[in-house]
């Protein structure tokens, strides 16, 4: 009955999504106050009917009712609680309910916060986000509607793919999706702002602390999708290069190129077109990566047989949205002229190299994970595109981005004298040659050239980001009062910057330095690794609530001190019969120590995989400083003061049509 | 005009690297038939996928080496490997192993997949094992 009720609350979604569409748009074309004004209320009763039929799929899946047959797919009554939550969102369809769920939570968001904005603009902005709820509500009542039933129901259920039985993977999903999902505000906000025919530096203020924080839940949930894999996956890797992962990778890195330009559109009036299709890539790729991951695409391009109809629909969808955006803004984007001229050496330059290193840098990637799909739909051979290839290519393209980077962030805006840029950069370029003698002098890690390398880009961002921030302050009379002064927006910036310096430590020393040593060991046996002795002091057996399995301790010593124990366990699920590594790990910020058991190879002896790996902390550290950083620019009181400023003057009666 | 000079030329390098990058990293998928018939390349890494022949699991007492045979149910290649097999290799499975063959004809492999998940056999071996019974002359 519960479920019937959820699948009744997803139509009434639709129905309410298609109002939310409709009304308000032609009311913003026409003038009309009372049908612009529809916009609110609709976005927040779509919000209350998808928000009950989550609850309702919950409530289907906490009371283990196997007669839907997505829970009986995806779930067991011998699941613990939590993961019967978050088995939820497990699959194909509990996914995009999760999705839908996200962006009408958006939406509601968003007809909170734009209580400051011209109301024909924020009613065409919930209007175009209500267009995207009525495509993802179609598709799945259409072709993935997780209420179906199922009768007679099975006894018990096929229970959720071990993998999934973490907390990495109970928190992951959601963060990544409310990263996608936000996109397509700053969708909407170009959008809008192309059919009202204003974009202009207020637009990009209104745009950019919604895209901020679309792009740290982005950031976060790329961080923690990382994370699990390097604890749950077993060996010990971070970063694959796979499609799922590179679904989510391009979107960021659009994401990324984004708030850079909007920064530049709202500051000096430039860069318009290009924000406007950064906005479209970005919520396109997110849209790509949903389908692709989640609709078996990816597994293999054949899935599309086993429901044609899912295919055709997605293709169609992204089509519409995608090809109808670019084709309004081959309409209307022709009548944007820039504000404003700069010269060749001004922050406007080094952001447009950002931006196209970063676009650059998102082709490579589409292109290393679509081309093996498409010749493969073409009939025309099986071939995979691996990990060398995206190193190969992006580290040369990451290199420059990184320099300019540190120079960009001295340039003054419109125009700079290149001789006086310089003169900026001499104390940045000092703290990065003491930093990188103190790193050689004292790492073991950091002797190659490449991880010199890799450690001189890291250093020379965060020697000018802690440079830029000093002479700032410095140059007032009260250096103390004039940093608790700084701009919020500025703060987050160069808070993200060492962020992202952080993580290219990380990602330098662990890429280059990490001892990984397979053996093959049986109580009593040692296994070295670098300075490390890992000593397999016994194996026991071990019951959980729906596995069974063999937990390995570990003994390891440094120089015959005592260091840690670690504990390793092999698990095997019973309903799917599935093998899991479960990895023993001492983390630290100095390196982590990591011991996995492949396989028993006889009675006693298993094989075993003993990594030490520098600097892994680092990686997640610094996406955890950029996402703060994202988050405390968007707290800059500056968006908040303008949308007051306006609202004052929409209340003195000043126009409000966009 | 100067700059967007530059920029062309600064993209065309881009472009030039990536599809070097490209064409030197990609990897072909064969079947057992097929490197039997001569058609995968000898001096290049590909991938090859078969199912784990019944019985030919050997494993070197002293260290991690083992060695197994694919099949696509018409031919069989031998495959050796170093190191740790994923939790799903076991006989019977489907996998697809990254690796050179060697001038002996057997296939050294650098890694080995199995995918995560019980039933779930990678499309290209599922379509290889097809291919290759209708060539046995066995049903499909």
């Amino acid at each position: 009955m519960i479920a019937e009720l959820g699948h009744f609350a997803l139509a009434m979604a639709l129905a309410i999504g298609v109002l939310l569409t409709l009304v308000p748009l032609i009311g913003a074309q026409r003038g009309n106050v009372l049908w612009m004004s529809l916009a609110r209320p609709a976005a927040r009763a779509q919000f209350l009917f998808v928000a009950l039929a989550f609850a309702a799929l919950a409530h289907a899946f906490i009371n283990n009712d196997f007669s839907l047959a997505y829970v009986a797919q995806n779930s067991n009554s011998a699941l613990p609680l939590a993961y019967r939550i978050s088995a939820l969102w497990g699959a194909h369809e509990g996914s995009l309910l999760l999705w839908v769920l996200l962006l009408s939570a958006w939406s509601c968001a968003v007809s909170f916060g734009s209580r400051g904005l011209p109301l024909a603009f924020s009613a065409r902005v919930l209007a175009v986000m209500g267009a995207i709820s009525v495509g993802f509500l179609l598709f799945m009542l259409a072709t993935s509607n997780p209420f179906l039933r199922q009768l007679p129901p099975p006894s018990d259920g096929a229970d959720l793919n071990p993998l999934l039985q973490d907390f990495g993977l109970v928190v992951h999903p959601p963060m990544l999706y409310t990263g996608y999902v936000g996109f397509s505000v700053a969708f909407a906000f170009a959008i809008a702002g192309l059919i009202g025919g204003h974009l202009d530096s207020a637009w990009a203020r209104w745009a950019r602390p919604w895209t901020l924080l679309a792009w740290t839940f982005l950031t976060l949930g790329i961080a923690l999708g990382s994370w699990w894999a390097y604890y749950e996956l077993g060996w010990g890797g971070w970063w694959f290069w796979d499609p799922v992962e590179n679904a989510s990778f391009m979107p960021w890195l659009l994401g990324t190129a984004l708030i850079h330009s909007l920064a530049a559109t709202e500051k000096r009036d430039v860069f318009k077109s290009w924000t406007v299709l950064l906005a479209i890539g970005a919520f396109g790729l997110s849209l790509l990566g949903t389908f692709l991951v989640r609709s078996g695409v990816l597994t293999s391009v054949h899935a599309f047989a086993s429901d044609p109809a899912r295919g055709v629909f997605i293709l169609v969808f992204l089509v519409l949205v995608i090809g109808g955006a670019l084709a309004l803004y081959a309409w209307r984007g022709t009548s944007m002229q820039s504000g404003a001229s700069y010269a060749l050496t001004s922050r406007e330059s080094f952001l447009l190299a950002n931006s196209v290193l970063l676009t650059v840098s998102c082709a490579t990637v589409l292109l290393g994970t679509l081309y093996p799909l498409v010749l493969d739909a073409l009939g025309l051979g099986k071939i995979s595109v691996g990990p060398p290839y995206f190193n190969a290519v992006f580290v040369p393209l990451m290199a420059p981005l990184v320099v300019l980077l540190g120079l960009g962030q001295h340039a003054r805006w419109k125009q700079d004298r290149f001789a006086e840029l310089c003169r900026g950069l001499r104390l940045p370029l000092l703290g990065t040659l003491v930093l990188l003698a103190t790193a050689v002098a004292t790492l073991s890690e950091a002797r190659s050239p490449r991880a010199v390398f890799g450690l001189a880009l890291a250093f020379w961002v965060l020697a000018s980001s802690v440079g830029g921030v000093l002479r700032r302050c410095r140059a007032r009379s009260a250096p103390w009062a004039a940093f608790m002064h700084l701009p919020a927006a500025y703060l987050g910036q160069h808070l993200a910057h060492i962020g992202f310096a952080v993580t290219i430590i990380g990602v330098t020393l662990v890429s280059l330095d990490t001892v990984d040593v397979h053996s093959r060991a049986a109580p009593g046996d040692s296994v070295t690794a670098g300075d490390y002795v890992f000593t397999f002091a016994a194996a026991t057996p071990i019951e959980g609530p729906n596995y069974d399995g063999t937990a390995a301790r570990f003994e390891v010593t440094r120089d015959g001190e005592h260091v840690t124990t670690l504990s390793a366990e092999k698990r095997n699920y019973h309903v799917r019969g599935m093998p899991m590594t479960e990895a023993g790990i001492a983390p630290g910020l100095r390196r982590d120590l990591y011991v996995s058991l492949g396989e028993p190879l006889d009675e006693k002896t298993w094989s075993v995989r003993v990594s030490v790996k520098p600097f892994v902390r680092w990686l997640w550290l610094g996406a955890l400083l950029m996402a703060a950083g994202g988050a405390v620019a968007m707290c800059d009181p500056r968006f908040r003061r303008l949308a007051t400023r306006l609202a004052a003057r929409a209340a003195t009666g000043g126009a409000v049509t966009g | 005009m100067l700059v967007i000079g530059l920029g062309v030329l600064g993209i065309g390098v881009a472009v030039a690297l990536i599809l070097a990058a490209f064409n030197q990293n990609l990897m072909y998928f064969y079947s057992p038939s097929e490197v039997a018939r001569g058609e995968a390349p000898g001096n290049r890494a590909f991938r090859l996928g078969g199912m784990v022949v019944k019985g030919s699991v050997q494993r070197d007492p002293q260290d991690l080496t083992v060695r197994f045979a694919v099949t696509d149910f018409a031919q069989q290649r031998t495959v050796t490997y170093k190191g740790i097999l994923p939790d799903l290799f076991r006989e019977g499975q489907g996998i697809v192993a990254i690796g050179q063959l060697d001038p002996g004809g057997v296939f050294v492999a650098s890694e080995v997949l199995a995918k995560h998940d019980e039933n779930y056999m990678p499309p290209e071996v599922a379509q290889a094992l097809k291919d290759g019974k209708a060539q046995a002359g066995m049903k499909p």
